[in-house]
């Protein structure tokens, strides 16, 4: 799970390049609206990698 | 806009930048004091002298390698060409610091810049993996990211690279602005402390079976505090210089700079003061401590680029933040930090960068330290969890059970920091 979580942010740094190229200069909001979906799905993969953690800490207790 | 080729500099300011950056290493010392007085007493020692290992480590690493790699402005880097761009994305320096006493001014100080900063990085993760973590591996540890993660990062941003053309190849402001190290230093110290506790695991006894966080708190508050002020000193001088080196500022501008810094750290100790005496009756000085680290880090980013009220409010956020989140790291998430840096200094970094782009003039600064944060997250935490777990596979980075019955002081050198003292057992945290 923690593997996958990881896995996901690079996604999300491709998604963030990619307002870069895809909008014009000019167009400032749709860009910087695509930069934070990549962001965010950065973030879920973050999210995926902690609870990861929490599970396997989980275990270790147990 | 970031030049591509920096401009010469006068004798008055290589002067006074070389004079800065002997004052740099304060800072570093400010961070191993917090370091060793946020852990265990039975492992002071080994905390301390961890510390000045990782600052030999990371120079003889730097200069080996990761110099070659970070480059130079202006300087030859691999680059390749997509969507009609050139992406700059790492650097190709001369091998082993060759040429460097005849190499300009600014390449000069900027490699010296370089060389603290990576200490400085390295020591942050250091104080993550505090009561477990094995010297062998803090050290390997800190030559992975003095090797390859931190020149690819400094590339990006401080020499040219992709990160700081931003603006000049998509028109976003003045390209990603890190003056004084907040995403190089800061950021990637906070992301590689959250590797090292995710892999080391937490102390033991820290999250009993069925029950709450056990609290472990810091063996010398005096230390913490004293550090607190050493680094403020360090991190006045790292600020003013990144603004000369990598913003280019005029000598005029550098007062403000420092009083940002001021402001930035003085606002966030207060804030911390006030979240912890209405969280818990009285202000907590450890926290207060951290509070304090976070406004320094947040002015890292800030300092050299926003005016004083903004700087302030950066502070006082970041001193709101740290605390809780300090708080949510550990409670909610199972993380053992006991030197709270991915909070202090990943989560502050974060804060800092993302105010940068609030608070500066230029259009489209916002949205170019939103990419910036996207590759830190979305490039550099995968890498040092890669690059960590080999570290792992190799040299493991947790101590076995009985180092970490005795401590760390007793296991790998032989002797404690405090012989006259008792050392509480074990058993002493449930």
């Amino acid at each position: 799970m923690k593997i996958a979580g990881l896995l996901v942010m690079p996604a999300g740094f491709f998604l963030s390049i990619s307002a870069l190229v895809l909008f014009p200069a000019t167009n400032v909001a749709a860009r910087t609206a695509f930069v934070l979906c990549g962001l965010a799905v950065e973030g879920l993969g973050l999210a995926v990698t902690v609870r990861g953690h929490m599970e396997a800490q989980g275990k270790s207790r147990a | 806009m970031m030049p591509n080729v920096p401009p010469v500099m006068t004798e008055a300011t290589f002067a006074l930048v070389l004079v800065l950056l002997l004052l740099a290493p304060l800072a570093i010392a400010g961070v191993a004091l917090i370091n060793t007085g946020l852990g265990r007493s039975r492992s002071a020692a080994q905390a301390l002298l961890g510390n000045l290992a990782i600052v030999a480590v990371t120079a003889i690493v730097f200069a080996l390698v990761g110099a070659t790699l970070a480059g130079t402005l202006g300087g030859a880097g691999h680059t390749f060409h997509l969507a009609g761009k050139a992406w700059n994305w790492i650097g190709a320096g001369p091998l082993f610091l060759g040429g460097l006493g005849t190499a300009p001014a600014q390449a000069q100080l900027g490699l010296l810049f370089e060389f603290l900063a990576v200490a400085l990085a390295a020591l942050i993760p250091w104080g993550s993996g505090a009561d477990r973590v094995r010297l062998l591996a803090g050290c390997a540890v800190a030559a992975m990211m003095a090797a390859f993660v931190f020149p690819l990062l400094v590339h990006w941003v401080w020499q040219g690279g992709w990160l700081a053309q931003l603006g000049a190849n998509f028109q976003l402001g003045a390209g990603f602005l890190d003056p004084s190290g907040a995403a190089t230093i800061h950021v990637l110290g906070g992301l590689s402390a959250l590797v090292v506790v995710w892999i080391a695991g937490p102390r033991k006894g820290k999250f009993p079976q069925g029950g709450f966080a056990t609290a472990m708190p810091g063996h010398n508050a005096v230390y913490i505090l004293f550090g607190c002020l050493l680094a403020l000193a360090g991190w006045l001088a790292f600020n003013v210089a990144g603004a000369v080196l990598w913003l280019h500022a005029p000598l005029s501008a550098l007062p403000v700079t420092a009083v940002n810094t001021l402001l930035c750290a003085s606002g966030a100790v207060a804030a911390t003061f006030a979240v912890t005496r209405i969280r818990f009756g009285k202000p907590d000085a450890s926290l207060c401590a951290n509070g304090w680290l976070a406004g320094l880090v947040a002015s890292s980013a800030t300092a050299a680029i926003v005016s004083p009220g903004p700087a302030f409010v950066t502070g006082i956020v970041a001193g709101v933040l740290t605390p809780l989140l300090v708080e949510v790291l550990e409670l909610a998430a199972s993380i053992d930090d006991p030197s709270g840096a991915i909070a202090v200094h990943g989560a502050g970094g974060l804060w800092g960068l993302i105010a940068a782009g609030s608070f500066a003039p230029q259009a489209g600064q916002f949205a170019a330290q939103l990419v910036g944060i996207a590759a830190l997250l979305g490039v550099v935490l995968p890498l040092l969890y890669l690059l960590l777990w080999l570290v792992n596979r190799v040299s493991p980075l947790r101590v076995d059970q009985d180092g970490e019955r005795i401590g760390m002081d007793l296991h790998e050198l032989g002797g404690g920091a405090y012989p006259e003292f008792v050392i509480h057992r074990d058993d002493s945290y449930r």
